[in-house]
């Protein structure tokens, strides 16, 4: 196959993976589009064997052999993987994207004629520059990847490690890696490519432990981009157009989403970065100053007052989804819907563990997606409805956000349910949340409390109908 | 593999493809619905896994010199790691957006 329409071949694949993107702008289209991005895969990989074929036997057989293992892998995988796990498995995907660069990487360092870069100890400088570049960052997204992971699946406690002296540790750190990225475009020495990754790698430790577990969705987000510019440093290095697109696409994705996951939380990435969030929970969970009186319902009472409302939103929290209530949350909303009241869905940007996760979640139990509705859509409907349905959520419903200056979280976009007629809280206690802030919307007259599991709770409230 | 014009450096042509990719990027992945966002980042993690392309040219090197055994070896498992994303990436976005329905009438 000659070179000019190998070429032409990537940039085909490069552009169906845009329209793969594309496909996402509504669920209608998004199952092509995925379709899309399965082909241009197809593409580049069969493109890559047609042009540089397997040297021998050896080399077609273990091709076969990783395909086979790693496929079957990945097949399992999704098919059993639960929707709630989605954040840590795609923080384990980064990983394995961040390591599949340091590897690749590292191929074309020791075989560079394969690569079209230079011969063994003679690899142009230009490619040592980018190959450095995808090393670090691939070497950094991996290790970051696999701390996320193991916050984000509870293997590793949510609370912020803060060494001391972190800030000076990460600077020198980070001198060292671009001391050694100079030293290997010099000398091009395998000590210098070595000593990247091993910098590398602990870099991307000791930026991702500092991170608690409330800005988790800010850092999976940050992964992400992260293993989208490995993927186009190595791209460079290869001067494959299909792994430069994809990696500028992956890059700007995660970037944009880190981006809107910090607006959700008014917090500014740099201070995500910096860490520290997160872990005052426990501080704050006990000492919550003095008892206000919260008027508490009973299942009963909730079952009556919603089925003579006529308009019902429900804002699920990641609570929810622990407790396992979106199927008895869906089964109350039919109900609710046969008797004629109107049911919608209000989802926070960061009301699951990941950006959009709660959306999964209930097109996991059948609600429709026409039902749910982002932030800035429902807000001016909560004056209209009779009733908000707050459960598994709490922080993203808190007043204090808009009306009190001294909280932590003022400033951050809340739903506004208390505009709402009655606001009905499904909650284990009246402890305060994630963030470790109290919430004055447990104490309002309009607020009804109905403590315990939400799974039970909703259970309840179904039969009571 | 490339052999670009003889006045400018392939670099160029890589960077300008990048540079553009990247505004290209910007604009689609703001145009995704928020309600898309959880399989936007499992399908983006699939995509990136085209660095599979690597992969099979360093697990294919011919056994022409010391470093070929190595290369095939890193190649080797990149391969399987790609894999995994691939496979696990794409089936886990469509059994994702297989979930999202319209209200039945």
């Amino acid at each position: 196959m000659s070179a000019n329409l190998s070429a032409f071949l990537y940039l085909v694949a490069g552009v169906l993976f845009i329209l793969s993107l594309r496909g996402l702008s509504s669920p209608a289209s998004s199952r092509q589009g995925n379709l899309f991005g399965m082909i241009g895969m197809g593409i580049a990989v069969a493109t890559t064997l047609a042009s540089h074929p397997p040297a021998d036997g050896v080399a077609w057989l273990l091709v076969i052999l990783a395909v086979a293992i790693g496929g079957g892998i990945g097949a399992v995988i999704a098919r059993r993987v639960p929707m709630t796990s989605m954040p840590e498995l795609v923080a384990a995907f980064h990983s394995l994207v961040g390591m599949a660069a340091v590897l690749v990487a590292a191929g074309a360092f020791y075989a560079p004629e394969a690569f079209d870069i230079g011969t063994p100890g003679n690899i142009h400088p230009q490619s040592l520059v980018e190959m450095s570049l995808g090393v670090a960052i691939g070497a950094l997204t991996f290790t970051g990847s696999v701390i996320a992971f193991l916050k984000l699946s509870a293997r590793m406690s949510g609370a912020p490690i803060i060494l001391p002296f972190r800030h000076i540790i990460n600077i020198a750190l980070a001198a060292a890696l671009v001391f050694f990225i100079v030293g290997l475009v010099l000398s091009g020495s395998a000590f210098d490519f070595w000593m990247i990754v091993i910098l590398a790698l602990a870099l991307g430790v000791l930026m991702i432990i500092p991170i608690g577990g409330a800005d988790m969705p800010v850092v999976i987000s940050m992964l992400n981009s992260y293993s989208g510019w490995a993927a186009a440093g190595i791209g460079f290095t290869l001067g494959n157009s299909a792994l430069i697109i994809t990696g500028a696409l992956v890059g700007s994705s995660g970037a944009i989403l880190s981006y809107i996951m910090c607006h959700a939380m008014n917090r500014s990435f740099i201070s995500v970065i910096l860490g520290g969030f997160g872990g005052e929970t426990a501080a704050a969970g006990g000492g919550t100053g003095e008892q206000k009186p919260a008027k508490l319902g009973s299942a009963d009472d909730a079952a009556f007052i919603m089925k003579n409302a006529s308009k019902v939103i429900i804002v699920p929290g990641y609570g929810m989804a622990v407790a396992q209530a979106q199927h008895a949350l869906r089964e109350m909303a039919d109900i609710l819907k046969k008797e004629g009241v109107e049911v919608k869905y209000a989802i926070h940007p960061v009301a699951g563990r990941m950006p959009g996760h709660m959306n999964v979640l209930l097109a996991e139990a059948n609600v429709p997606y026409d039902e749910v509705f982002e932030l800035e859509d429902i807000n001016s409907e909560f004056a209209q409805a009779d009733i908000a349905f707050v459960i598994g959520a709490n922080d993203v419903t808190n007043p204090a956000a808009e009306e009190d200056k001294t909280s932590p979280i003022y400033g951050m976009p809340v739903l506004q349910v208390w505009k709402a007629g009655t606001v009905m809280f499904i909650k284990r206690s009246l402890a305060s949340g994630y963030a470790g802030i109290d919430n004055p919307l447990f104490y309002r007259d309009n607020t009804m409390m109905l403590l315990g599991d939400a799974k039970k709770v909703t259970e309840n409230i179904v039969k009571a109908m | 593999m490339e052999h670009a014009a003889q006045l400018v450096d392939p670099f160029i042509f890589r960077l300008s493809i990048f540079v553009l990719a990247v505004f290209v990027g910007y604009f689609v992945v703001w145009s995704v619905t928020p309600a898309l966002h959880t399989p936007l980042m499992s399908v983006t993690n699939a995509i990136s896994s085209v660095i599979v392309v690597g992969a099979l040219l360093a697990v294919g090197v011919g056994m022409v010199s010391s470093g070929s055994g190595w290369a095939r070896g890193f190649g080797f498992v990149a391969l399987i790691f790609a894999c995994v994303n691939i496979f696990g990436g794409f089936l886990v976005t469509q059994r994702m957006l297989a979930m999202y329905k319209k209200k039945s009438k």
